[in-house]
């Protein structure tokens, strides 16, 4: 079995400071939702951080905090997904190349890797063991957790470090909003589902998790299972495997607790959660996330953080809840993300007895 | 008893071959594929030399029998080439109830197109079928439709380990039983991005490229893509493939030493092949050839033949790089030598390290400089060693 | 030369984001490198692109910067040697 044993979490939300969220929730009213950031001086020495871009301050200062919060200084593996990697440093050379190939700094070359990450922890750590990289859309943090619970699996590895990061510049916002991804205007993140326009609202985040084969007393979750789905022809496969999924679980319709789904006020995708939920899980109390962290594509790391915080707690905030059906038993938590109907991915979460 | 991992089939565009046997010919025949910048706007394509598919994309998209279309990037479309080969070598398309996953990796993403649409992104509408293709995902997900490989997909980016670390994931989800045959690999076009970035760490040479030898000085970049179909033994009892050979240990490991540089050691590099070579259950002494990582840069083959030395001791097998041949191809590394080091079980070959002259003053070994034939070749391994350390290597058996 | 010194200190500490460092903290006679101000071979690369960037000065060996880019004053020195 995996427990979630540790937990770092830099979101535009307080998740920093233990007990804030989701109490004191942030709202916003902006084209993007962006992280509130550490002081990073607190984990990365001042001589490396220098010339570290913010993803990367990010993604080590996250991966930190979780080892701290598991009571950790080695992890077996080291596993990272991000969908897009570095954006700011990427963007530096674009714009230096467009221009003129003279003059160009390597140190944005080398951060555009999107394997930076996770060496740099594992500098950091002076960590030798397995470390590799997803970069996968929305599959980037699943496929880190599935590779996380295959070395679980597998007994080469005891505790597994995996992380999911992405950052958003107003630059990548704006290019990418003409294929209709984002809101045209800014939005105020509470007040999300009012504006029933076409694209979500974006946003960013590190999330890294210690995932143990052992339980310990601090664990806060027991992480199931996770699967990706890809549905590129419109087949509705989809259906089948999340029927798949609960009968590999031994679960049925009804031992899902609450349902987390990745509604993120997009008038053109939405449609796709309440109908699902619809369909397979009328009578599960519904919640979101997507308001309080905005869309990106590890954006599952924040879910699974929320999904961690409740079954530890034992008590859903009212913030999250959007169908105004408190769960009565908190003991299965199955998250559902999808990106334009293709990506879909399951995480399913229990209290760790 | 673990699932034996069995290569049931391989596709391969590069430098030196648009086809597995395109690529052997090359090879047998000693003609490398390094020339002159053709297919890239840039300043650099005076300065540099590069191992290039000889094709335009238009080219390209003629070849892989896709209709002109927009979206598609140069890196997408040499995956699609690689991957079809490979696909129907094995005979993908058969027995659909067998779980096949689809495993690629690329660090590019479709850059090429990127850049030189920038600034259409940037300032107006008339680009934006490119903007999607941007990424990593594009080309595996385009790989996936074309295919119909939907069981399981996901890309991988551990810069020149990126291939490598494909066929070892797609090796462990047989193994655990998650799926039954995977579609492993990588695709890596050249870009203005990375011959830039790779030019403003100095570390390209201006020469063909001279691996382990005392005057190397740098690296000659190349792009491709192939692809691997791996199968557990339950399937190939039902797809009746031949096995080409197997896939016997693979080791991950990282250097955790400098973001660009490898340790003097090789730390890395030693902790991955001995992680390989101790899950294959085979001794040092097994190991015929290594197709070493290679790349010609001062740092990398003192620390690669450090690790060597370590791990060997006085018994070094036949080693050679075939970065001379197609330069390296970076991300697509890891697969395109991997097939090129299962030519050597198949054919009972040892390629040549070309363009060497003189000795590495720090290591005790030399590379081999001839092509070797009548010499048993029965396990082979193949290192990829990527920057931040990410470091793979992967050993393979005759049947 | 003590001009160009004191322009290559506020020169360094842009290129290479050394946040936390004034132009009075470097003596211009000290190493940059290992024990000085703790860079490495990124940044030698950066201050590479310093020279050919800021004074037309361009070096094709890397392992020439070890001498040049010692400290403030050896490149101060350089510069004026090889300004074109």
């Amino acid at each position: 079995m995996n427990f979630i044993d540790g937990i770092g979490m830099i979101s535009p939300q307080q998740t920093l400071v233990p007990g804030r969220f989701p109490d004191d929730v942030v709202e916003y009213t902006a084209d993007f939702l962006k992280c509130i950031e550490p002081v990073y001086k607190t984990y990365i020495d001042p001589i490396p951080l220098r010339r570290m871009s913010r993803l990367i301050r990010m993604g080590i200062s996250s991966a930190r905090i979780c080892l701290a919060d598991a009571g950790i200084a080695m992890p077996d593996a080291i596993i990272t997904g991000t969908g897009l990697g570095s954006v700011e440093d990427t963007e530096k050379i674009l714009s230096d190349i467009s221009k003129e190939e003279k003059f160009l700094n390597p140190t944005p070359f080398i951060q555009s890797t999107y394997n930076t990450i996770s060496s740099q922890i594992a500098i950091h750590l002076k960590c030798h063991n397995y470390n590799t990289t997803y970069v996968h859309r929305t599959f980037s943090f699943e496929s880190g957790l599935i590779d996380g619970m295959l070395q679980l699996g597998e007994g080469s590895s005891t505790r597994v470090l995996v992380g999911g990061i992405d950052e958003m510049t107003l630059n990548h916002l704006n290019i990418t909003r003409r294929i209709g991804l984002w809101k045209r205007q800014p939005v105020n993140n509470l007040q999300l589902l009012n504006s029933r326009t076409p694209g979500a609202l974006a946003g960013e985040g590190a999330a890294f998790f210690l995932i143990s084969a052992d339980r310990s007393d601090h664990s806060y979750a027991r992480l199931r299972d996770v699967s990706t789905l890809i549905d590129i022809r419109g087949s509705y496969r989809r259906d089948q495997a999340i029927r798949n999924f609960l009968l590999q679980n031994q679960l049925q319709p009804e031992d899902i607790d609450l349902l987390i789904v990745g509604i993120s006020g997009d008038a053109v995708f939405d449609p796709v959660y309440h109908q699902f939920a619809s369909d397979f899980f009328p009578n599960a109390p519904l919640a979101w996330y997507k308001h309080l962290c905005g869309e990106y594509h590890t954006s599952t790391g924040f879910a699974l953080y929320t999904a961690a915080q409740i079954l530890k707690s034992q008590e859903c905030p009212e913030i999250l809840l959007l169908n105004h059906k408190a769960p009565s038993r908190l003991k299965n938590i199955l998250i559902y993300n999808q990106f334009r109907n293709i990506n879909h991915s399951f995480l399913l979460v229990s209290f760790p007895d | 008893m673990p699932q034996r991992i069995l290569v049931t089939g391989y596709g391969i565009i590069s430098s030196i071959g648009n086809t597995v046997q395109e690529c052997y010919q090359s090879m047998i025949a000693g003609v490398p594929g390094i020339g002159r910048i053709c297919n890239i706007d840039t300043v650099l394509r005076d300065e540099l030399i590069v191992g290039e598919v000889k094709r335009t994309l238009p080219e390209l998209l003629d070849m892989a029998g896709i209709e002109p279309e927009e979206g598609y990037s140069r890196n997408t479309v040499l995956g699609i080439i690689a991957s079809s080969e490979a696909f129907h070598h094995a005979r993908l398309h058969e027995n659909r109830q067998l779980r096949t996953g689809l495993i690629s990796a690329t660090t590019v993403g479709g850059m090429d197109r990127c850049e030189l649409f920038y600034n259409d992104f940037l300032t107006n509408e008339t680009r934006n079928a490119y903007i999607d293709s941007y990424d990593c995902a594009d080309s595996t997900e385009r790989i996936a439709s074309r295919l119909n490989l939907t069981d399981f997909i996901t890309t991988i980016s551990t810069a020149c380990s990126s291939a490598a670390n494909a066929i070892l994931l797609g090796a462990r989800l047989i193994q655990s039983g998650k799926l039954d045959r995977v579609l492993a690999g990588g695709c890596e076009s050249l870009t203005k991005f990375h011959l830039n970035g790779f030019n403003s760490l100095k570390i390209l040479d201006q020469k063909p490229c001279r691996p382990f030898d005392k005057n190397r000085a740098g690296i000659n970049l190349g792009e491709g893509s192939a692809y691997l179909v791996l199968e557990s033994e339950e399937s190939q009892k039902i797809t009746g493939n031949k096995p080409i050979c197997e896939l016997k240990g693979w080791g991950n490991a990282c250097e955790a030493f400098h973001q660009t540089a490898s340790s003097p050691d090789g730390v890395g590099a030693y902790l991955a092949m001995k992680k390989a070579l101790e899950l294959s259950g085979l001794k040092a002494a097994d190991i015929d050839y290594i197709n070493a990582h290679g790349t010609g840069t001062d740092n990398n083959d003192i620390s690669e033949g450090k690790a060597i030395e370590t791990l060997f001791g006085n018994r070094i097998p036949m080693v050679s790089s075939t970065k001379q041949f197609t330069g390296h191809t970076t991300s697509a590394a890891g697969s395109i030598e991997a097939i090129l080091s299962i030519l050597c079980l198949e054919h009972q070959v040892i390629w040549p390290n070309l363009n060497f002259s003189e000795k590495i003053d720090e290591l005790n070994f030399l590379p081999v400089t001839r092509l070797i034939t009548g010499e048993p070749v029965c396990a082979v391994m193949s290192n990829s060693f990527g920057f931040g350390g990410n470091d793979t290597s992967l050993i393979f058996t005759k049947i | 030369m003590e001009e160009l010194i004191e322009k290559l200190k506020k020169e360094v500490i842009e290129q290479l984001n050394l946040e936390d460092i004034k132009p009075e903290d470097i003596n211009p006679d000290s190493p940059l490198f290992g024990e000085g101000l703790g860079l490495d071979s990124i940044d030698a690369l950066e201050l590479i692109v310093l020279l050919e960037k800021n004074y037309g000065i361009k070096i094709e060996d890397p392992k020439d910067g070890k001498k040049i880019f010692f400290s403030i004053r050896s490149m101060a020195e350089y510069i004026t040697a090889n300004k074109k």
